[in-house]
């Protein structure tokens, strides 16, 4: 289960931004998950209240935004999705092939409420 | 955002990086950050700077990875007999209890630093960082880290290694790399290990463990090793040096900075690296 380790580690960089921004919560959280991460979304939504408890991001919404196994091919270069574990160009067949998207475990964006957003101002202008 | 490490943006991806783009509103108010910075960024940090201490010392890391019991262990006691003796050796265990693996590396004569992981399922950059605080690298050319018996989560922690090894035993069946694909595409090698149980696991074909490892577009080499025979031990001795020979002829042509080479753990790490979550 390194889910609860992934979680803590994404826990620390969520409370860093908050931190910084000055917010009173973090409302969601998007992460961007690749099959050949590693990481099992289910398992890290399931680490995830462990992990935020008694953080400023303990109320958010965890989003998990899952990527395409996407590679292209050496030999002809031709761009396709593919599962995870055959990543053989569809096209011609040939193996030798490059991963251009699907190993990402990204934190993506963060929506934070913060004492001035609550209280209904006008977004600033600049 | 990572302004300086750019850690996992992917061709995939980059296009999704646009400058400017760093804070909104949302449609209810709220603040909005783009951040698109890999989850593991800590560990990687970590990874990288063990990294610069293997490097500025000549020494090669290689990191082994299999499930439980893949022999693993009995890999690195049957090496040290095989490898070439001009490389000296260390070993760095890793293991959720026990000081089991290190004290049969150390009955060969061999220092061995174990690690014990409690809970964690894997070994991780910072763990690997601690253990070399007891382990003097100018004494060594090759450190051999034995990862946790495990197939899935040692592959999302980079510690610092040059090279990944991955065994897959004859006994667990040769559909391995298409049910564990992010595992086997982390290896730089691949050992399909208890060779000599081949005769009595006909349903084995080695040739199929071949064609899984390409539909991943696996490109690493295998080797075909028992541990008890001996198969495959000189291809692995030969590989092994290999990868040490590349390294050094490597690291001469790219000499490590001066300011790491006199980096000790007696002073506190200073990282440059600015982590500019700001905006
Ligand atoms: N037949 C046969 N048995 C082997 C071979 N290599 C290891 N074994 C046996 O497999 C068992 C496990 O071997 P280890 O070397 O402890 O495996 P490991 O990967 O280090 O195990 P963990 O560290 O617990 O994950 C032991 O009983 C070994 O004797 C081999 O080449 N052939
Ligand atoms: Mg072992
Ligand atoms: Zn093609
Ligand atoms: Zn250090």
């Amino acid at each position: 289960m390194h889910e609860l380790a992934i979680c803590q580690s994404l826990i620390d960089q969520v409370e860093a931004i908050a931190h910084e921004r000055q917010a009173e919560s973090v409302v969601s959280i998007t992460i961007g998950l690749g099959a050949l991460s590693g990481v099992e979304p289910q398992l890290l939504k399931h680490a995830y209240p462990v992990a935020s408890a008694g953080t400023v991001a303990r109320d958010a919404e965890l989003m998990i935004d899952e990527l395409p196994t996407r590679i292209r091919c050496n030999a002809c270069e031709t761009e396709s999705d593919v599962p995870p574990n055959k990543l053989v160009c569809p096209a011609c067949g040939e193996w030798r092939t490059t991963l251009i998207s699907g190993d990402e475990l990204l934190l993506m964006s963060v929506e934070l409420q913060t004492a001035e957003n609550r209280g209904g101002d006008a977004p600033p202008t600049s | 955002m990572c302004n300086t490490c750019g850690c996992n943006i992917t061709p995939g991806n980059e296009e999704l990086i646009r400058p400017g783009g760093k804070l909104a509103k949302t449609e209810s108010g709220n603040e909005a950050v783009t951040v698109l910075h890999s989850l593991l960024h800590e560990n990687d940090h970590t990874a990288s700077h063990n990294r610069e201490h293997f490097d500025s010392h000549n020494v090669l890391a290689i990191n082994l990875m299999s499930s439980p019991g893949a022999g693993k262990t009995a890999l690195l006691e049957a090496s040290i007999k095989q490898l070439d003796p001009k490389l000296r050796i260390a070993v760095i265990e890793g293991d959720l209890e026990t000081e089991n693996d290190a004290e049969r590396i150390r009955k060969h004569g061999v220092k061995a630093i174990q690690i014990a992981t409690g809970s964690a399922c894997h070994l991780d950059a910072h763990m690997i960082h601690d253990a070399l605080h007891n382990l003097d690298l100018s004494e060594y050319d090759v450190v051999f880290i034995e990862n946790v018996g495990n197939l899935v989560c040692p592959a999302s922690f980079d510690l610092g290694q040059h090279q990944n090894v991955a065994l897959l035993s004859v006994p667990e069946g040769d559909d391995k790399p298409a049910k564990y694909p992010v595992m086997f595409r982390s290896a730089d090698l691949v050992m399909i290990s208890k060779t000599d149980l081949l005769p009595y696991l006909d349903d084995f074909k080695t040739e199929r463990t071949r064609r899984y490892l390409q539909d991943i577009a696996s490109t690493a080499p295998i080797i075909e090793l028992s541990s008890k025979s001996g198969e495959g031990m000189s291809d692995w001795a030969d590989w092994v040096a290999q990868q040490a020979a590349e390294r050094r002829s490597y690291l001469e042509a790219h000499p490590v900075a001066s300011e790491h080479k006199h980096h000790t753990h007696e002073h506190e790490h200073q990282h440059t690296h600015s982590h500019a979550h700001s905006s």
